[in-house]
Order: structure tokens, then C-alpha cells, then sequence
């Protein structure tokens, strides 16, 4: 662990060479001038480092000195995370200045705030890695459990009585290691587990295109592409506030400053309908927006997924929603041009795919080494230049994630939100998700779901025969499915972020909305199997079909039911 | 933006586009900027792109034309470009570096601060709120403008984008009794342009809470990368340390990229897409993200960029970057600068996205939200029946389809429509909405709730709502 000194040889931007530095390790953390810049070290040759500083350089000289740390880029983990605001490299913003100052470093965690830890374990116990020691209360909503950190292992030779302690005080001797509520690991490696799980249980989003249609398992991964404009981070941050996780982590990577002051405005605001907590108290918020420095946001994807595998560890069923990785691979194409590499398709580096490949290979359902399930799920927005969606980071991305959630910008134009596409989407958890649907009660969840997917698809193929000949023209057996089509989408799919009954909607609601429209679909045809003309089917007013997700609450399955049963009668009465 | 006396260099070894290099320095720093002087007793600046070990890499604001290597003398200020910043800036013009332009005297302040900037503290952050009212009724009414927000124009060469970002400029105000100021930054436009700019703006200037920085075409290319981060470091004391709502136009940041780009070009960076460099979004960011509030501040910093569209293509980097990072975009129409409509204000393109947070109840007026949001509904529909019209032709519509269409003619004529130095109260704005949207039959008025219908709506008397079949 001996520190090695070198002195700066060039700086071009955030890339600066240190001459002098013979035993250090890639990837170690330097700090870099006068100004104590951190920085990693990005390639090695005889003595000469090439080092990405992750702050504004201005004003760096080559002589100035540089200090090696001993150790990669860590992330600091333990109670204090959950609530809190963090930059890309999980510094504590909310310690930092309003404007922010380079080189000024808070830590992640307040060394001088008390926690209650409450032991679990006795002494003289074989403890093994990863295992349980006791518990903090860290927000009304989140248990954090302290745990002996991965590769320690043996007798527990003393634990700390049930009191109140800082991050830095002693709470266990185990094997001759003192512990603390702190501890660190390095962001770039993943944290072992005892063994992958299959897909169990859904993760339960509360937007109904998603969990309808394009549902994902626990531990899945999935990807967001849109254009500007077509709703991604709306989309996500309803994801962040409804969905049935115990901890979010929100890492908001080279984004709009203004919608990161909304987001933490909202989550501070809204309560979790599940605990009746604000949204804030299971919420870990990594911010390093646009004009933050740019490889500080590089790192922004793997500390996030680091205090998630954290969190996971202890048990707790996590989310990661990064927003935006495509800002992130231009980080890594800003550093690859910067340092000389030859550059791959469009100006990013050669190793871009494998580097989507190993993010999105950190989410997982697992059995953790204390032996809980527990689950990462990791969902990325892509932002395409141009919506471009062949481009490299939108492209590789379909090939590693289990769901794609293709926002359209035609359904945005024509305001129907979530703008999610039924033609570009996909998703890859669906049959192992009907199976547990159908083991918990629910056995219509596949025929239901690829009913909707085939109506849709028919309304779209006669929408396009429409457009050309006019839907007067079509024949009735079509114009009915171009009215279920058109009540799907407005009465099931289209749901609004800023109602208070519509921003999020439960399973057993989302089922009995999508129940209505195919039983309406199904009378429609038996209507004119008996002759009734398709003109007085499309008159009948409908519309309290469309209005009943926004007035019905979150969960109120009888009024929709209800609504059912009386557009039903009515219908009947065409007879 | 004088450099401090510091040791002497003479002699570049070589030059390349706007870079030089000078061998055997010592002490120089990243980012620094030096002050170069030539036989002719001649002034430049430049600014250190890359230094090695004893050689610097120079970018010369005013480019290298006419410089000869050996007559080079440069000395380095020992950090980056910083500026003085203080309320004396308020009533100047200024060139594209921040020299007085109006015969004044040198600008001073208390206080020298960096150009690039600090990144405000997210944590710090707050949400944009309250109105930046224009005069423009297309604006102010369909995508309101709100403090703490960027909300580009997209334009394509040709247009009055110019104009109407000069208009905003002359016009805008809040409440009362609240300080204002707006920081215009001219980049890379034509003398004309500019002396267009000043007429449009001398009012303002007389009242003296306007700042007014000129970066012509024929001024250095690399001068226009300074331009705009001066404009926003003063923008951000007169916001954040002055209390005051600032309103910063930057125009055109086209000419900026293409700054940016020629100078990435000149250092052999490799290109990404269309030759723009691969951290054009990290750069344009570092200018847009510089709007907004902090808490415990009074103040704000709005943005109202210009963006030309090369070809007209939404696609290009420079929009397609910028769309990204603002909060909406107010895009102009070739179709209706054609029909001779100022501002050709494209209501379909356009989008205020924080609107909610500017406009409405407690903020403006309470119909404002449902009035605007009616009226890019019945947009939307016209535009759908003037297509259908394209197809079968005007006399196969039906007549709730003609009233759409008229209704979009005098939306047009009546409310898009107004003069270059005309300005309309919020409640003259709303007014001319309601004027064209009461042609249609209330009944279509579809998104406003019966409340604000009966409190706004004016059916005309020969409209008559004559028993017509049901609406389309």
C-alpha cells in the first residue's frame, strides 16, 4: 500500500500524463496537483501514467505533483446513502457549495451524524462473509443491515453493544478485522454473491403498457429509447416513484440539471403508496448532470450500480435507473479520443459493447453470501442522436437487456403517453412471468397479454388500409377492431403522469381495465355475428371506458367493473 | 482580459489554423490564457489547449493572420480567462471578449471570475417557476417562457429568427417590482445583423438594464468560443449575487459549434458525427446548464438561444444536442413566413416543456393552460383536415371541417400574427386565443372545463350555432 509520487508531464483537458510513477496499478486513484484533483490511472508505459482527471483541469502545470492512492475508485458504503444527493463519484452534494468548486471533496457519508445499531449476532460466532450483524434504521422505509464485508470471514471476537454510533466507530472484531459501519468497494467490480437465481416475481412498475405488455422479472434489465421529446425521463421517474422496489437508486448521468431539482422535489413531496413514507426515504440520488464534469459521469453508472449490489446484499429488492446511458458512452468516446485510441463505429471506442454487456451484467435476482434473494434490476434510458436508432450505444444496447421500452415519436406527438411502442418493443421475461402469474392466481395473464399485443397489431394493420381508402370503406368485421384498437390504447395503454388516480394503477386494476375493453371487443363481435350494424356500435358513447382509469383510484377494481357491466348492458340493448 | 505580468516568451516554432506552439515554457497551466504581442505593437490573446512538458499549444482568439513565427511574444496571466463582473457591465456593448464598443470606459468590477464557470450544485438546485413575459403572443401564450429555463429557437437561415430573439430581448419583463436584465450575446453574425440588433435594443440600453456583446462574423472564430461564456458570467452575477431575473439570448450558437468544430479540426481531434467534435454535448451543456435558480436566491438565469437549422434538418447535431438539453424548443416555419405571418411561430413543433410550472393558476391566469392546450388541440385537428383537404379536395369537407379550417386562418392572422415592435399583456394575449377559438362552436372546446368556458367563451353572433350533423 506504499504511496508513489510523479509529477505531471502534459495535461490536455482531462487527460494528463505523470511521469515517475513505476508501481501503480490500472485503474488505481491519483490525486493530481496542487489542487488534489482526483483522477484514475487509464494506461501505463514505462513509468509514464495516463491519467483521466475527474474535474475541470484549468490552470494544471506540467511539475505539479502526483500521488497515487494505493487503490482503485471506491465507492464509500454504509447508512447515509438513502435520502442523500451524490455527484458521479458518490461525493456528498448536499455538503458541497451551491456552486461547485474543484478539488473540494465532502466524503459520501456525514462522519459526524449517530446511527442506532442494533446487533444480531453474539460473539464468539463463525461468521462468514457477508453475513448479517445487525441493523440500522436508516429511514423510516429502509432497514440497512451492517454486514461483514465480502472476503472476511471467521470468529466473531467482539460486537458492539446496542447503541448509537458514528460510520467510523468500531461495531465488530471479526478475525482479528475491526469493522464499522463503513466500508468501501472498489466501483468497477461487481460484489459477489453465493449463486444467480433464475426469474421469479415481477417488478411491479404501476405503468400499465409496462406491465401489461412488456413486463420485466426482478433482477431483469431494460432499456429505454427515445428521441428528445418522446418522454424517457418522465418515464422513468414515474418508474422511480411507483415501482414495488425497496431502494431506487436514481443515477441521473450527464441530464437536465432542472429535472433533477424536480425529481428530488417530487420525491420529497409524494408518498409511497405501499408504506404511506415519502418517496425521498428509499431514494439514493446520483446527480452529475451535463455540465458536471464529464468523467466524473462515466463513473456515475458504476457507483450507482455499486450502492445498488450494496443494498442487494442486505437483503433489499433494488432498482438502478440510469438516465441516461448514452451520455455515458459518449464519456467513454470523450476519454478513448482524448487518449489516441483508434476509434470503432461513430467515434466510440472498440470496447464499447463489451463495456454495455458488463453494466447490464450486474443486475440479477441472486442469493446473496448471507443467503437471502434479493435482486438488482438495472433500467437505462438511451437517447439516440437524431432518434437514430441504429446508431451504436441504441443497437448494442438491444443485444445485452432482457426488454426494450421503444418510445415512439409519433404516439408523443399525438400525445398519448407513455409513448411506448408496440412495434419496436420487446421483452424476453414475458413467458417465465406468465408461469408465476398463473402459480399466484392469475391464469388469463398470458392469453391476456398476447390478446392485447395481437388487437393492437390487427388495429394498425387496418388503421394503414384506412389512411388509404377511408374507414368508411372497410368492412364491418374491421371497423370494429379499429374501435377496440382505439379504446385499448385510450382506455388502457395511455396513462397520465401528473393524475393522482392515473400515475400509477395496481395489478388488479391494469387487469380489469384491459378485461373491459377485450369483453368489449368480444360483444362487439357477437353483436355483429347477430346483425347489428357496425355504425350503431360505434355510436354508442363509450367514453366513460376511457375516463374510468382516471376516476376510479389506484386499485379500484369495482368501479371498473362496474363500468364494464353497465357499457355491456348498453350495448346489449342494440339487440 | 489582461494578462498579469509574468515572464516573456519569444518566438513560436509553429503555427497551424489558430494554434501555435511555444517551446521552452515553463509553468504554464491547462486552460491558461496568455497575452501576445507582435512587432506592429499589436495585441492577441490566446488560450492553452495542450501543454507538454516545456511546450504550450496556443489557440489566438484573433486568430494567426499575419502573425510571423518569430515575432511572437507571449506571456501566460497564470490561469484561466476571468472577467470582472459587477452591475457596471448593465447599459454597454461590448465586442465578442468583452471590450467596450460604445466609446465607454473599460469595464471594471470588484470581483475577476472565471468564464468557464461552476457547475451549480444539483442538490442546490430549484425548480423553475414564474413567468419571463415576452409581448409575443405565441410565446407568452402557447409556450411560455419561465425563469430558470433554456427554451431555444429553432430556425433555418432566412428567417426572423433574429429579429424575434431581439423582440424578446426588448420586450420582456416580470412583475414590477422585480429586477430585471437581459444579457444579449450576438455570435458570429453579419454587421448588419448586429446593427439591426442595436436599433431593436437601444431602448432597452437607454433604460440600462440590458448588456450587449457583438462577436461578428469577420471578428476571430475562436473569439465566439469565449463569447457566450463571458455573457453568462456576467448573466450569473447579476442573477445569483444581484438578485436580478436574468434573460440571456444567445445568437446564433450554430456559428458557436462551428467554432468549436474548427478549432477541433485544427488540433486533429477525431471527429464524430457531420466533423463536430464528440464532446459537442459536454460543451454545449456547459453553456445551457448555466440557467436556472438556487435556493435561497432571488435571482434567476433564463436562456433563449438561437439555433439555425443548416438545411433545415431537426436532425443536424447542433439542434438535435440542443433539443436534448433544453427544456423544449420554439421552432419557425418557412410555410408561414411564406404567408407573410411574423412570428412564424410553428405551434405543432413547438413545446414549452416546464410551461405547467410558469403558466396556469397562482401563476399567470387561471384558463391559461386549458386555453393553450385547446388551441394546439384544434391546431393539431386543422392541420389533419387541411391534409385530408390536400387529398380530396376542400369540397368534400364537411362544415365543422370547414370551421377548423377557417379556425386555422384566423388563429394565423389573429393571433400568431403581430408587429416587430409590438407588445401584448398577458391579458391582451389571452384574449386574442379566446377571440379565435370562440369561432368554433363551444362544443368543440373540448379540453376547457365548463367553468372557464362560461368565464371566457364569445360566441360570435353570425357564427350561429346552427344545427349542423355531428361534429367530425
Amino acid at each position: 500500500m506504499g504511496v508513489t509520487a510523479g509529477t505531471v508531464v502534459r495535461v490536455n483537458g482531462p487527460v494528463v500524463d505523470v511521469a515517475g510513477m513505476d508501481s501503480v496499478a490500472m485503474l488505481e486513484l491519483v490525486e493530481v496537483g496542487e489542487a488534489r484533483l482526483p483522477g484514475e490511472i487509464i494506461a501505463l508505459e514505462r513509468g509514464t501514467a495516463t491519467v483521466q482527471v475527474y474535474e475541470y483541469t484549468g490552470g494544471l502545470r506540467p511539475g505539479e505533483p502526483v500521488e497515487a492512492s494505493g487503490g482503485p475508485l471506491m465507492a464509500e458504503l454504509g447508512p447515509g446513502l438513502v435520502g442523500g444527493v451524490f455527484d458521479g463519484m458518490l461525493r456528498r452534494l448536499a455538503g458541497a457549495p451551491e456552486f461547485l468548486e474543484v478539488g473540494a471533496r465532502p466524503a459520501t457519508l456525514d462522519r459526524s451524524l449517530r446511527w442506532r445499531f442494533v446487533p444480531v449476532v453474539v460473539e464468539g460466532e463463525d461468521l462468514e462473509a457477508g453475513a448479517v450483524l445487525g441493523s440500522v434504521p436508516e429511514t423510516p422505509t429502509v432497514e440497512h443491515r451492517a454486514l461483514v464485508p465480502p472476503r472476511i470471514a471467521g470468529r466473531l471476537e467482539w460486537i458492539a453493544p446496542e447503541g448509537e454510533y458514528t460510520v467510523e466507530e468500531p461495531i465488530a472484531r471479526v478475525a482479528g478485522r475491526e469493522l464499522t459501519l463503513l466500508q468501501r468497494w472498489p466501483v468497477r467490480r461487481p460484489r459477489p454473491v453465493r449463486a444467480r437465481l433464475h426469474a421469479g416475481a415481477p417488478l411491479v412498475t404501476g405503468q400499465r403498457v409496462l406491465d401489461l405488455l412488456y413486463p420485466l422479472a426482478r433482477g431483469s434489465t431494460a432499456a429505454v429509447p427515445g428521441g428528445f421529446g418522446t418522454g424517457k425521463t418522465v418515464l422513468l421517474q414515474q418508474i422511480a416513484k411507483w415501482c414495488d422496489a425497496d431502494v431506487i437508486v436514481y443515477v441521473g448521468c450527464g441530464e437536465r440539471g432542472n429535472e433533477l431539482a424536480d425529481v428530488l422535489q417530487e420525491l420529497s413531496e409524494l408518498e409511497d403508496a405501499r408504506t404511506g413514507r415519502r418517496l425521498l426515504d428509499r431514494t439514493v440520488l446520483v446527480a452529475n448532470t451535463s455540465n458536471m464534469p464529464v468523467l466524473a459521469r462515466e463513473a456515475s453508472i458504476y457507483t450507482g450500480v455499486t450502492v445498488a449490489e450494496y443494498f442487494r446484499d442486505q437483503g433489499h429488492e433494488t432498482v438502478v435507473i440510469a438516465d441516461s446511458t448514452s451520455r455515458w458512452a459518449e464519456a467513454l468516446r470523450e476519454v478513448a479520443s482524448r487518449t489516441g485510441q483508434l476509434p470503432a463505429e461513430e467515434g466510440y471506442p472498440p470496447g464499447l459493447a463489451s463495456a454495455l454487456a458488463a453494466f447490464y451484467e450486474r443486475a440479477g435476482r441472486v442469493r446473496t453470501l448471507a443467503g437471502a434473494e434479493a435482486s438488482v434490476s438495472v433500467l437505462g434510458a438511451v437517447s439516440p442522436p437524431g432518434g437514430d436508432m441504429v446508431e451504436p450505444v441504441a443497437a448494442h444496447t438491444r443485444r445485452f437487456v432482457r426488454a426494450v421500452w421503444s418510445l415512439d415519436r409519433d404516439l408523443a406527438y399525438a400525445r398519448h403517453h407513455p409513448a411506448v411502442s408496440w412495434r419496436d418493443s420487446f421483452c424476453r421475461d414475458a413467458d417465465a412471468l406468465a408461469g408465476w402469474h398463473s402459480l399466484h392466481g392469475d391464469w388469463n395473464w398470458g392469453e391476456r397479454r398476447v390478446r392485447a399485443l395481437s388487437l393492437l397489431a390487427e388495429a394498425d394493420r387496418i388503421e394503414a388500409i384506412a389512411q388509404l381508402i377511408g374507414a368508411g370503406s372497410l368492412p364491418d368485421v374491421e371497423r370494429i377492431v379499429l374501435l377496440s384498437g382505439r379504446l385499448l390504447r385510450e382506455a388502457v395503454l395511455q396513462q397520465s403522469a401528473l393524475s393522482a388516480n392515473d400515475a400509477h394503477c395496481e395489478p388488479s386494476k391494469q387487469a380489469a381495465l384491459l378485461d373491459m375493453v377485450l369483453a368489449l371487443h368480444d360483444c362487439f363481435r357477437r353483436l355483429l355475428d347477430q346483425g347489428v350494424p357496425a355504425t350503431r356500435i360505434e355510436e354508442t358513447d363509450l367514453a366513460e371506458a376511457t375516463r374510468v382509469r382516471d376516476e376510479a383510484g389506484p386499485g379500484d377494481v369495482e368501479a371498473v367493473e362496474a363500468v364494464r357491466g353497465r357499457l355491456l348492458a348498453t350495448l346489449g340493448g342494440l339487440l | 482580459m489582461s494578462a498579469g505580468q509574468h515572464i516573456e516568451y519569444s518566438g513560436a516554432s509553429s503555427a497551424r489554423g489558430p494554434l501555435l506552439v511555444i517551446e521552452g515554457v515553463e509553468g504554464v497551466g491547462w486552460d491558461e490564457v496568455g497575452e501576445i504581442h507582435l512587432d506592429s505593437g499589436e495585441v492577441r490573446h490566446g488560450i492553452v489547449l495542450d501543454v507538454h512538458r516545456d511546450w504550450a499549444v496556443v489557440e489566438v482568439f484573433e486568430g494567426t493572420a499575419g502573425l510571423r513565427l518569430d515575432e511572437v511574444r507571449i506571456s501566460f496571466s497564470g490561469g484561466p480567462l476571468r472577467i470582472p463582473v459587477g452591475e457596471s457591465w448593465l447599459g454597454r456593448v461590448c465586442n465578442g471578449r468583452g471590450e467596450p464598443l460604445d466609446g465607454g470606459p473599460p469595464i471594471f468590477g470588484r470581483e475577476r471570475r472565471e468564464v468557464s464557470g461552476r457547475p451549480i450544485n444539483p442538490a442546490f438546485r430549484e425548480t423553475p417557476r414564474d413567468a419571463i413575459l415576452t409581448g409575443v403572443c405565441a410565446i407568452d401564450g402557447l409556450a411560455t417562457l419561465v425563469r430558470g429555463q433554456k427554451l431555444p429557437i429553432f430556425s433555418v437561415g432566412g428567417l426572423p429568427h433574429l429579429e424575434l430573439a431581439a423582440q424578446v430581448a426588448a420586450q420582456s419583463r416580470v412583475a414590477e417590482d422585480e429586477p430585471f436584465a437581459v444579457v444579449f450575446a450576438a455570435v458570429g453574425i453579419t454587421h448588419a445583423d448586429a446593427s439591426d440588433v442595436r436599433d431593436i435594443l437601444e431602448q432597452r440600453a437607454t433604460i440600462g438594464d440590458i448588456v450587449l456583446f457583438v462577436n461578428t462574423v469577420e471578428d476571430p472564430l475562436v473569439e465566439r468560443i469565449a463569447t457566450p461564456r463571458i455573457a453568462l458570467t456576467v448573466a450569473e452575477y447579476l442573477a445569483f449575487d444581484r438578485g436580478r431575473h436574468v434573460l440571456v439570448v444567445i445568437a446564433d450558437v450554430t456559428s458557436y459549434c462551428e467554432a468549436v468544430r474548427e478549432v477541433a479540426a485544427a488540433r486533429g481531434e477525431v471527429p464524430s458525427r457531420r466533423g463536430y467534435p464528440g464532446y459537442l454535448y459536454s460543451d454545449l451543456a456547459s453553456l445551457y446548464e448555466r440557467a436556472g435558480r438556487v435556493r435561497g436566491r432571488p435571482g434567476s438565469l433564463t436562456q433563449l438561444p438561437v439555433v439555425t437549422m443548416p438545411a433545415g434538418d431537426i436532425t443536424h447535431p447542433v439542434p438535435d444536442l440542443t433539443g436534448y438539453i433544453t427544456e423544449g424548443q420554439l421552432v419557425l416555419s418557412q410555410e408561414l413566413d411564406a404567408q407573410g405571418i411574423y412570428p412564424p411561430f410553428d405551434a405543432l413543433g413547438s413545446l414549452s416543456r416546464l410551461m405547467r410550472l410558469g403558466a396556469g393558476p397562482g401563476r399567470t391566469r387561471d384558463d391559461h393552460l386549458e386555453i393553450a392546450a385547446q388551441l394546439y388541440a384544434l391546431v393539431a385537428r386543422a392541420r389533419q383536415v387541411a391534409d385530408l383537404a390536400d387529398v380530396v379536395g376542400a369540397d368534400a369537407l364537411g362544415p365543422s371541417e370547414h370551421r377548423l379550417l377557417e379556425f386555422a386562418e384566423a388563429f394565423r392572422r389573429d393571433f400568431l400574427s403581430q408587429g416587430k415592435v409590438e407588445a401584448h399583456s398577458l391579458d391582451d394575449t389571452l384574449q386574442r386565443a379566446w377571440r379565435v377559438a370562440s369561432q368554433l362552436p363551444r362544443r368543440e372546446l373540448s379540453m376547457v372545463s365548463t367553468a372557464t368556458l362560461d368565464a371566457y367563451y364569445r360566441r360570435r353572433e353570425e357564427d350561429g350555432d346552427a344545427p349542423s350533423g355531428p361534429a367530425g
